[in-house]
């Protein structure tokens, strides 16, 4: 709970130092997440292989473990068109368009304006990807702070579903301690086959 | 993605190699403190993006909306998910 607090608080600071911070400061900022994802991966790897037991993960690799992102993707994208329903500006494919983002908001929302330019326009376009970008944002965010209270509800599989892609990378420390090391095979797996999936289900959806 | 599995993978043999290695098994701390690292810097680019902060209050709603329902759909989903799956295990175990 402490460590949510201080994510939360992190974040919302940084918010606040990019609406009023020097603009040389945030250019240098764009670079460094995907450093610091890499240092993040690097000590997740290690802290993994160190506490070892890693033969008894790998025994717990079995095809069940492929079902999970299926599972994943189809609840998303039943429950987005539900959400469809309240949203008078766009129609059932556009929110699933948002909902297959599942938490891969930088791709997500490039791809939205990309694909739905030529059909609606760039200003609508660029509404559309900006929702997706905060929609897929705010799924990182409920996914990081609340995966304990998912996983006591809802049983193991649940941090990892709500993750999304990021099951393999910015959740993965949240989400072995919430269900326990031995998921983090599922969760890489899972990560794996929703990335693959985003642009797939995107470029559908905003075909249709 | 190739990049991050390789890294992982990488992280895994040398903490596999060098488990004696105490520091190695304590790595939860400093894994927290790279996390609040990426989100400050990652609110920071949020913050300065003048389309995002102008329209918050229009496309927020919204996007919350959409969040929430696919965080309800996924947690429905996993749920049913754990039911299937773990009574399947539970027959192979038997």
């Amino acid at each position: 709970m402490k460590s949510n607090l201080i994510i939360i608080g992190s974040f919302l600071a940084g918010i606040f130092c990019g609406m009023f911070g020097n603009e040389d400061v945030v250019g240098y900022c764009a670079d460094a997440p995907m450093w610091l994802l890499y240092a993040l991966i690097i000590q997740v790897g290690l802290n993994i292989g160190a506490n070892g037991e890693i033969g008894a993960m790998l025994q717990d690799m079995k095809v069940s473990v492929f079902l999970l992102p299926l599972f994943t993707i189809l609840g998303t994208l039943l429950f987005s068109a539900m959400a469809s329903m309240l949203l008078k500006t766009w129609n059932v494919y556009d929110c699933m368009a948002i909902g297959s983002g599942f938490a891969y908001y930088s791709l997500s929302s490039l791809l939205i304006v990309q694909f739905k330019e030529a059909a609606i326009g760039l200003e609508m376009a660029t509404q559309l990807g900006t929702i997706a970008l905060l929609a897929n944002i705010i799924r990182e965010m409920l996914a990081l702070f609340g995966a304990p209270f998912y996983a006591s509800l809802f049983g193991k599989y649940a941090p990892v579903s709500v993750a999304g892609i990021n099951s393999m990378d910015v959740c993965l420390p949240v989400i072995s301690r919430c269900s326990g090391k031995s998921i983090v095979p599922v969760a890489i797996v899972h990560g794996i086959i929703l990335e693959i999936s985003v642009p797939l289900l995107i470029s559908l959806f905003c075909k249709l | 993605m190739v990049m991050i599995l390789c890294l992982l993978c990488i992280g895994i043999g040398i903490g596999y190699l060098c488990r004696r290695v105490y520091i190695l098994r304590k790595l939860e701390s400093t894994i927290s403190y790279t996390i609040f690292i990426m989100l400050f810097i990652f609110g920071i680019t949020i913050g300065a993006d003048k389309n995002i902060i102008n329209n918050i209050g229009n496309f927020g709603l919204q996007a919350v909306l959409l969040a929430v329902c696919g965080v309800l759909g996924s947690l429905f989903a996993s749920y049913l998910a754990y039911r299937i799956l773990s009574k399947k295990g539970d027959q192979n175990e038997k």
